[in-house]
């Protein structure tokens, strides 16, 4: 996974509380089974005026010329709730998205970004309303992010802590594949189940063997 | 100090601990869908790391299926088939079992598995599906991930993540008549908001949560993600063992009474804390509906559309103000009466046995009024069944309605099926959002009753009036 450290960018503001994973990728827009192709459908539903043509809505923040191609944006609470779909921060990469900033995220999407390279910055509700005020009084401004200080900084302003949890902030700075450094376990995965199995039997499960019969078993009255 | 159920299931599950409090934890169960399986397992393949226990996974065909009764692998979806086919052929490649379009266990994932006995309580399950923490209503702690946690979970039967914070929800009190768990929890995100669950693990308690059924406690929990909580989970009781004794995955023999055993002790400890509390008297609950673009914007049906100005915060003002606009509302107009083009019943939330019937308990001898476009679609073909043994088809093609093979459906829109534009649509489902149910549509999440209410109606009803 590509890494993240630091990040000089356009910030874009995207101050709707509770902005869901469908309206920043609708679901008739994931056409393939695939992780790209996805940018041009990205908030389909507010960027075009006619979605068909793909006939842009100028009014859309995104299509306001100083902050087309932003690579942040200045979000509100509850950003990427609502369904699992990782194709919201695929085409939010795609797009050239790196960082989001909002008060809070869906759950999901927030793991979902950490995971493919985008970061997601959690500060309080008037830091945010103020950095949101900031990119809409001067369009096109660019923020300074740097993860390993932890700190967003603003043009002609004091420098902005924010906190992540470690975990978060090793994998993107070192791009790190979860699975590949969970693969590394196996042997304690192995010894942990070997365990559990003993301790609870009724929880193994054999769908492609011996309990393969049992799915054609009636239902109780 | 006590532990919460929560603790209790993380704790039995504990692989590692991690830096940074992170855990590593044991994964018992991982079920996919073509929507987002497909990608999981396409990338998982591409990558050549194996399933760790492909006998531990289930594939389920339910979001781009048709559910018209001549369906085959072509769908309304553009591009539908390719998803079926190559969730297929990677699932066959993994050797992992797929509930296909013409198996008779066919459903929506979420109401499958527990009605299989796939669910169980104190196992954990994953999900590329937000709705995952349904199968909390079985004590399952089960919750949505990423397809690339998804991969993650095929490949170590483990997941990376950190222990939530833990809430309380307590329903004390006896429903009044017509109010279901749909009505509970619509009126908790009402109260308390969209995000009002966020970074918690949500357990619902207290004796109005007890007297539901477990099809009542699966959609109480279904929504806890609209709640923006990681999961949701209604520790076991003896209804819960009734519920999983004798389905086809449930234990069996010996094995059963040690399962059962463990299941009981479960339960939260007294003396267990909790990061936040939420007290909700149940009497207070009336039938439930929203009006907006959120399931925050919830209230009781006698209710009518809020004036935004009410709203004190900018944002939460701005946002009620965007809703009204994309549903076409004006503030003070009483919900009762206002005009639908469409009904629908079905979807993860209350597309179950017990739905079907409260639906069909309101339809007995009426007819949806002329003009509205009724359709019920079953969780499940095993619930699909089971409606047409006790002749429910009979009640919901009598009274107008279509009668669907199983799957999500026109809960969500992906370029197939939908209604039509900008059309007011009563549903089940648990997703208002912008454009979730087709172009434009102007979505009401109800429940089951309330929508069948209403398709009689030909306007928004209260369910408690028509004496049902
Ligand atoms: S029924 Fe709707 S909410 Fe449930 S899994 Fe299917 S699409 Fe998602």
């Amino acid at each position: 996974m590509e890494k993240f450290t630091r990040l000089d960018g356009v910030a874009a503001p995207l101050m709707r509380a509770n902005v869901d994973t469908d309206a920043i990728i609708p679901s008739r827009e994931m056409k393939q089974v695939s992780k790209t192709g996805l940018s041009g459908g990205l908030f389909a539903n507010w960027r075009y005026a006619d979605v068909a043509t793909r006939q842009e809505d100028p009014g859309f923040v995104l299509n306001r010329p100083s902050y087309r191609g932003a690579s942040i944006l200045v979000a509100g609470s509850n950003f990427g709730c609502g369904s699992s779909r990782e194709h919201a921060v695929w085409a939010l990469h795609e797009y050239g998205v790196r960082c989001v900033i909002a008060p809070s995220f869906g759950a999901i999407f927030q793991g979902n970004c950490v995971r493919n390279g985008i970061l997601p910055v959690a500060l309080p509700e008037d830091q945010v309303q103020a950095l949101a005020a900031l990119v809409e009084a001067a369009p096109g401004v660019r923020l300074s992010i740097d993860l390993e200080a932890q700190t967003i900084t603003a043009p002609g302003a004091a420098a902005i802590s924010f906190g992540i949890a470690d975990g978060d902030r090793e994998m993107l700075l070192e791009g790190l594949d979860m699975i590949g450094v969970t693969l590394k376990r196996q042997a304690q995965i192995d010894v942990f189940e070997t365990g559990y199995r003993q301790a609870r039997p009724w929880r193994r499960l054999d769908l492609s063997g011996a309990d393969a019969a049992k799915l054609e078993r009636a239902l109780p009255l | 100090m006590g532990k919460t159920i929560v603790e209790k299931i993380w704790s039995q599950h504990l692989v590692a601990d991690l830096a940074d409090g992170a855990s590593l934890i044991y994964v018992d169960r991982v079920l996919l869908h073509e929507r987002t399986g497909s990608i999981a397992l396409k990338s998982l393949a591409e990558t050549g790391r194996p399933v760790r226990s492909p006998g531990q996974a289930l594939v389920c065909m339910d979001h781009i299926v048709d559910t018209f009764v001549n369906r085959s692998d072509d769908t309304a979806m553009p591009g539908g088939k390719a998803f079926i086919q190559q969730t297929r052929e990677a699932a066959a490649q993994a050797n992992i079992r797929v509930l296909d379009i013409d198996d008779p266990s066919q459903g929506i994932v979420h109401v499958v598995s527990p009605e299989l006995g796939l669910a169980q309580p104190g196992l954990t399950i994953v999900c590329p599906d937000s709705h995952t923490c349904t199968q909390g209503g079985v004590g399952a702690l089960a919750w949505g991930i990423g397809s690339t946690d998804g991969e993650h979970a095929l490949a170590t039967q483990t997941l990376a993540i950190r222990r939530p914070r833990m809430m309380r929800v307590t329903f004390d009190g006896v429903l009044g008549a017509g109010v279901t768990a749909k009505d509970m929890i619509l009126h908790l995100i009402g109260e308390h908001t969209a995000s009002g669950g966020a970074g918690y693990a949500v357990e619902f308690a207290g004796s109005a949560v007890q007297a539901l059924s477990i099809e009542g406690r699966l959609t109480l929990c279904n929504m806890a993600v609209e709640f923006a909580a990681w999961t949701g989970i209604c520790p076991p009781d003896e209804k819960t063992l009734a519920y999983v004794r004798g389905r086809p995955l449930a234990p069996e023999g010996a094995l059963w009474d040690q399962a059962a055993a463990d299941w009981l002790a479960l339960r939260s400890d007294p003396d267990a804390v909790y990061d936040k509390e939420i007290a909700i008297d149940a009497a207070q609950i009336a039938p439930t509906i929203t009006w907006g673009t959120s399931p925050q914007h919830a209230v009781a049906i006698t209710g009518a559309v809020p004036d935004p100005a009410a709203f004190a915060d900018p944002r939460q003002r701005a946002g009620a103000e965007a809703a009204l606009t994309y549903m076409d509302l004006e503030p003070g107009v009483p919900l009762i009466g206002l005009p639908i083009q469409s009904a629908f019943i079905g979807s993860c939330t209350n597309g179950r046995l017990s739905d079907l019937r409260d639906a069909a308990a309101v339809l007995r001898g009426r007819r949806v009024a002329p003009g509205v476009r009724a359709i019920v679609v079953p969780g499940s073909m095993r619930v699909r069944a089971a409606a047409e043994a006790e002749g429910l088809d009979k009640v919901f093609l009598d009274a107008g309605f279509e009668w669907r093979k199983s799957g999500c459906s026109m809960c969500f829109f992906s370029g197939g099926e939908h209604f039509a534009e900008k059309e007011r649509v009563v549903t089940s489902t648990n997703r208002n959002f912008e454009n979730r149910q087709g172009p434009g549509v102007r979505s009401h999440l109800a429940s089951p009753a309330t929508v069948a209410a209403s398709a009689v109606a030909g306007r928004l009803a209260d369910v408690r009036a028509l004496g049902a």
